[in-house]
């Protein structure tokens, strides 16, 4: 006999898994219509209906796609920048005690300074068009720059001392040991790195006034005190910076099956 | 096979080695003839592993001389399998071995008992005594003149350790080769000299 407890207990399973987060926002999305109501007034709260609406306004215009592509190129390049840059650092301050001596201060500088400081600083000595990949690139150079140094270190010793004894070429010890000692750190800085690239590139579009970004049309919210805009644009923001997220997650995870799938 | 080609004998004279207060080795004479397999036995704490790990060339001495290692390949079962866990059991050994030489795997593997399905999963899902057979023919199966096995039979069942000595003679035949075991079955298996270490 055909057993069909797996069919009916997959809908129970995907109903709790996801239940209690689909309760929590539409819980959220009705505080926020009853908020709209209380106040009243379009331009200082739309309601979620209103930014739906102008939501769906905007996504089937050309220049709403054209928006979203400035602003993901250069936060993608700046993020990209950042990453490849922070492994070549802890892969430096790995190797030498000198190169991470003179390194430390660079990277606790930029980790400590406002991002406001960077954006004004860049405004100056850089275009607008690069502002916000600049931007993007130095929030997100410091955590690459840790998690990967700290995936380095946490390498099993005893794996690299064998490594060493049977005489691995290094291109197949990077594979078999490095990588997958440090891919989850990478995961993880990557986790941050992408929300803080889009928080703080679009902070630099907007205060740049890019044109052409999504800053723009942020700061554009701002002077026609369109609330449904700037909601609108925001959530445009926060589904990039997920999608962008679960992107590079899936990216890691296929590189860590491939690298774990061959040790050639 | 070039495993096999060359063999050299290695020399410890007047070895010291500490770790912070504790004098592991004091002033140890330990020769491993060329060819032939020297068994070091001894009580816990003796500085068994210290001295593969000096023949090994992962340790220095603080005091004397470790002569006849220099350049010298060499190869080992460690006291841990120190696998890569997410590797299969065949990729384990391919990593150690040029590419012309991976149709080799297949038979060494067979040979330590390590047959159909469990060659290709993740190491991390075998059992500990499979484990310990991968690491054995992964440590057999590299070129290396000098070979250091550190409890090799550690974690195999009884029933196993005679196919297993029977593998492990014949990869050592002519390669010098340091085994360190509490078993004096194990060196009379292999051919050893027994030499006794006491603590210092």
């Amino acid at each position: 006999m055909t057993s069909t407890t797996a069919d009916s207990s997959a809908p129970s399973r995907a109903a709790r898994r996801f239940g209690p987060a689909l309760l929590a926002a539409v819980f959220w999305v009705a505080v926020w219509q009853v908020a709209a109501w209380a106040v009243h007034r379009d331009f200082l709260l739309a309601s979620p209906v209103e930014v739906a609406r102008r939501l769906g306004e905007l996504v089937i215009t050309a220049d709403f796609w054209g928006t979203v592509g400035w602003s993901l190129l250069r936060i993608v390049a700046g993020f990209t920048g950042a990453a490849i840059v922070g492994a070549l650092l802890a892969v430096l301050a790995s190797w030498s005690r000198i190169a991470q001596t003179l390194i430390a201060p660079l990277i606790a500088t930029i980790r400590s300074a406002p991002v406001v400081s960077f954006i004004i600083l860049l405004l100056l000595w850089a275009d607008t068009n690069v502002l916000s990949a600049l931007t993007s690139f130095l929030m997100v150079l410091p955590i690459m720059y840790a998690n990967i140094l700290q995936g380095i270190r946490g390498r099993d010793r005893a794996l690299l001392e064998a490594a060493a004894v049977f005489r691995v070429p290094l291109l197949r010890r990077v594979r078999a040991i490095d990588v997958p000692a440090v891919v989850p750190f990478f995961a993880a800085a990557s986790r941050v790195g992408v929300g803080l690239a889009w928080k703080s590139g679009v902070a630099a579009e907007v205060i740049g006034v890019a044109r052409g970004s999504i800053g723009e049309r942020l700061y554009e919210a701002k002077l026609f005190l369109s609330s449904a805009d700037l909601f609108a644009w925001t959530i445009v923001i926060i589904a990039l910076s997920v999608a962008g997220e679960a992107f590079v997650l899936w990216a890691l995870g296929r590189a860590q099956r491939r690298f774990a799938g061959g040790a050639s | 096979m070039s495993a096999r080609a060359v063999s050299r004998g290695v020399e410890l004279r007047g070895v010291v080695r500490r770790f912070g207060e504790q004098t592991v080795l004091d002033g140890l004479d330990l020769t491993l003839e060329a060819g032939t397999a020297t068994a070091l036995m001894g009580p816990n704490a003796s500085g068994k592993t210290t001295v593969g790990r000096l023949v090994l060339g992962l340790d220095s001495p603080d005091g004397g001389v470790v002569e006849g290692v220099a350049g010298a390949r060499r190869t080992a079962v460690f006291q841990e399998d120190r696998l890569c866990a997410h590797l299969s059991a065949t990729e384990n050994l391919r990593l150690v071995l040029d590419k012309a030489e991976w149709p080799r795997v297949e038979a060494e593997l067979r040979a330590v008992g390590l047959r159909g399905a469990a060659r290709d999963k993740p190491v991390r899902d075998l059992s500990g005594g499979q484990r310990r057979r991968v690491a054995i023919a992964r440590a057999l199966v590299a070129e290396g003149e000098i070979v250091v096995l550190d409890e090799p039979l550690t974690g195999v069942d009884a029933a196993s350790k005679k196919t297993l000595l029977a593998y492990i003679a014949d990869r050592i035949a002519g390669r010098t080769t340091l085994l360190i075991t509490h078993d004096r079955a194990e060196a009379r298996a292999l051919g050893a000299r027994v030499v006794r270490l006491r603590g210092a």
